[in-house]
């Protein structure tokens, strides 16, 4: 069984379709990579996996579950978890307190508890330390593990914001363009860093817009164009594609590294 | 400062800090429980000079929890006009004791803020603002129309002062008419302020107080990591709204009377501005900026007709020249030192 499914997902704001009639069943472990020209749906496309929008029509189905239009914080919690496009971090916190804010979900402890600071409380921030400390070694963050983070070098804002999300122990990591901006070097060693974080047993999906990248590290990918389904295969069958190369990488065939 | 501070960042001088702060704490409690009330005991007019500007730096506590979700809260008049109502109507029309009143109009103003706050928490920035600012004074016309249950504009006067709070025979408060009455309001608002400090420090340096300060920083983040926005928004506004409650109630007692125009806009906007002034990054700004600036403000009565202009002349050079609040003052190190790693 598929973990992610999507179904005849479809998104209107207003007239325009941002969201056509998508379908696809992203299986465990899989890094899936989702691209298409600018304004092909791709984003919208995530944030109604999230739930951060609500679908027009289609579901969303994870491990079984219809999760289609629950709160965004409750499809969190079943595992689905995203990041965002550039800088999205709590700003004023160091590294380390944004990774333990970002803990909440393992939490046992009620408000009233962490306002008492009862023993169960003092046990999950205890954990939430030790936690925060693992992920940050993971991602290579120990350097500036006490930066506040609005003073990070920009190479580093990224990996914070994917150390948040790992705090929040997704099944489903949903990146939002995480080598965009980035030098190849910088492109490499995130490129390791997800192959690394799906070697840990999470299924990736990614929007992403460098070629290089997404033909090295995707599994599958979804080509989207306004909105619709171009094609769906492994990167070589996608680069071979007619209708991909006729919609979208034929003009452009540099960006493809072929 | 904080849990996740303490196990991060272990300066070699944070003990010593620490037994230093607890003096500084010790003697300013001993000031104000000793030495002020018997300094001043022949002067209630001081006296209540003192006491209003607890219980003002009570009522603005909670809004300064509510900066802390990143929401300018210019409503807090509304819900002292509710709590001061809730007493006021529930010890005169119903005959209820002042003790009972007292948390009643607390829960009463929490819960109201709960269910506009479903609503309104919605909103950011100006708008959050511009709506609370609307809030006060649609409350405020409500209480003028409220016909004999409210009393209309001359609002509802002979209101008991707080009767004897016993248990099993033991007098736990005395009757506040058989007492020194400033004394006893003077103590009452006193143990208001010190619970209300303490409790709000509590929660700000508490894992809530981060959950608090990462919706101030990016609600849709934590969203995305599981973080229930909308019940934690809720939550700070709800606790802010009972300390303004509470804070009515005590006023009502203590006039014995209440009207519409008792808390209006101004009044919203200057328990924002204590907080903005003490200084927002501090759990003590409120205190320090309402103390100040009322006290200031009493002083300043003798300057008559240039009272007004002489005190906004003062607030707008603090906020000038201090940006950061007035305790901002007491800390050069730290303002040094992350001046050093912006640049």
């Amino acid at each position: 069984m598929a973990l992610l499914t999507v179904e005849n997902l479809e998104k209107q704001f207003g007239g325009l379709i941002a969201v056509n009639d998508v379908s696809f069943a992203v299986e465990t472990g899989e890094i899936f990579t989702i691209i298409g020209p600018n304004g092909a749906g791709k984003s919208t496309l995530f944030k109604l996996i999230t739930s951060f929008t609500r679908p027009t029509s289609g579901r969303v189905i994870f491990e079984g579950e219809d999760i289609t239009g629950l709160p965004a914080h409750v499809v969190a919690r079943k595992g689905v978890v995203r990041t965002f496009q550039e800088t999205t971090i709590f700003k004023e916190m160091t590294v380390v307190e944004n990774v333990i804010v970002a803990h909440h979900l393992r939490s046992r402890a009620s408000s009233l508890g962490f306002f008492v600071n009862s023993p169960l409380a003092r046990r999950d921030e205890q954990e939430f330390r030790e936690s925060a400390n693992s992920i940050i070694e993971i991602l290579g963050l120990e350097t500036v593990r006490n930066e506040q983070a609005r003073n990070l070098p920009h190479g580093y804002l990224r990996e914070l914001g994917i150390a948040i999300a790992m705090a929040a122990e997704p099944k489903a990591l949903l990146l939002d363009e995480p080598f965009s901006g980035m030098n190849p070097e910088e492109t490499d060693r995130v490129v390791d860093m997800v192959r690394g974080i799906r070697d840990r047993g999470i299924t990736i999906l990614l929007v992403e817009h460098d070629m290089r990248a997404v033909m090295r590290i995707s599994d599958r990918i979804l080509v989207l164009n306004f909105g619709s389904m171009v094609a769906l295969g492994t990167p070589s069958e996608i680069q071979t594609d007619e209708a991909v190369i006729e919609a979208y990488l034929g003009r452009e065939d540099d960006e493809l590294g072929i | 400062m904080s849990s996740v501070a303490q196990g991060t960042r272990k300066g070699v001088g944070a003990p010593n800090r620490a037994v230093s702060m607890r003096i500084v704490l010790g003697a300013f409690l001993v000031v104000y429980l000793i030495v002020l009330p018997s300094y001043f005991a022949e002067s209630p007019y001081i006296l209540r000079v003192i006491t209003t500007a607890s219980v003002l730096s009570f009522i603005s506590l909670g809004v300064w929890l509510t900066f802390t979700i990143g929401r300018i809260n210019i409503g807090q008049g509304a819900f002292a006009l509710i709590g001061g109502y809730a007493t006021a109507i529930l010890s005169t029309k119903f005959g209820m004791s002042f003790w009972v009143c007292l948390p009643l109009s607390g829960l009463i103003a929490g819960l109201i803020g709960i269910i506009f706050g479903l609503g309104i928490l919605r909103l950011k920035g100006v708008y959050f603002a511009m709506i609370t600012l609307s809030l006060t004074e649609a409350v405020r016309l409500g209480f003028l129309s409220g016909g004999d249950f409210t009393g209309g504009a001359p609002g509802i006067s002979n209101i008991p002062l707080p009767d004897e709070l016993g248990l099993f025979g033991i007098t736990l408060i005395p009757d506040f008419g058989k007492v020194d009455t400033h004394i006893a309001f003077y103590y009452l608002g006193a143990v208001l302020l010190i619970l209300g400090v303490a409790v709000i420090w509590r929660i700000s340096s508490s894992r809530l107080g981060w959950i608090f300060k990462s919706l101030q920083q990016d609600e849709e983040l934590s969203r995305s990591v599981g973080i229930n926005v909308a019940r934690y928004r809720v939550m700070a506004y709800a606790i802010c709204c009972f300390y303004g409650g509470i804070g009515g109630a005590f006023f009502t007692v203590s006039q014995q009377s209440i009207y519409p125009s008792v808390f209006g806009v101004l009044d919203s906007l200057f328990f924002i501005l204590y907080c903005f002034l003490g200084g927002l990054a501090f759990v003590f700004g409120p205190i320090v900026g309402a103390f100040l600036l009322f006290i200031l403000f009493e002083l300043l009565h003798e300057l008559q007709q240039y009272q007004q202009l002489i005190y906004s002349l003062i607030m707008i050079s603090i906020m000038l020249w201090l940006p950061n609040g007035l305790l901002s003052l007491r800390l050069p190190a730290a303002s040094w030192r992350s001046r050093n790693i912006r640049d």
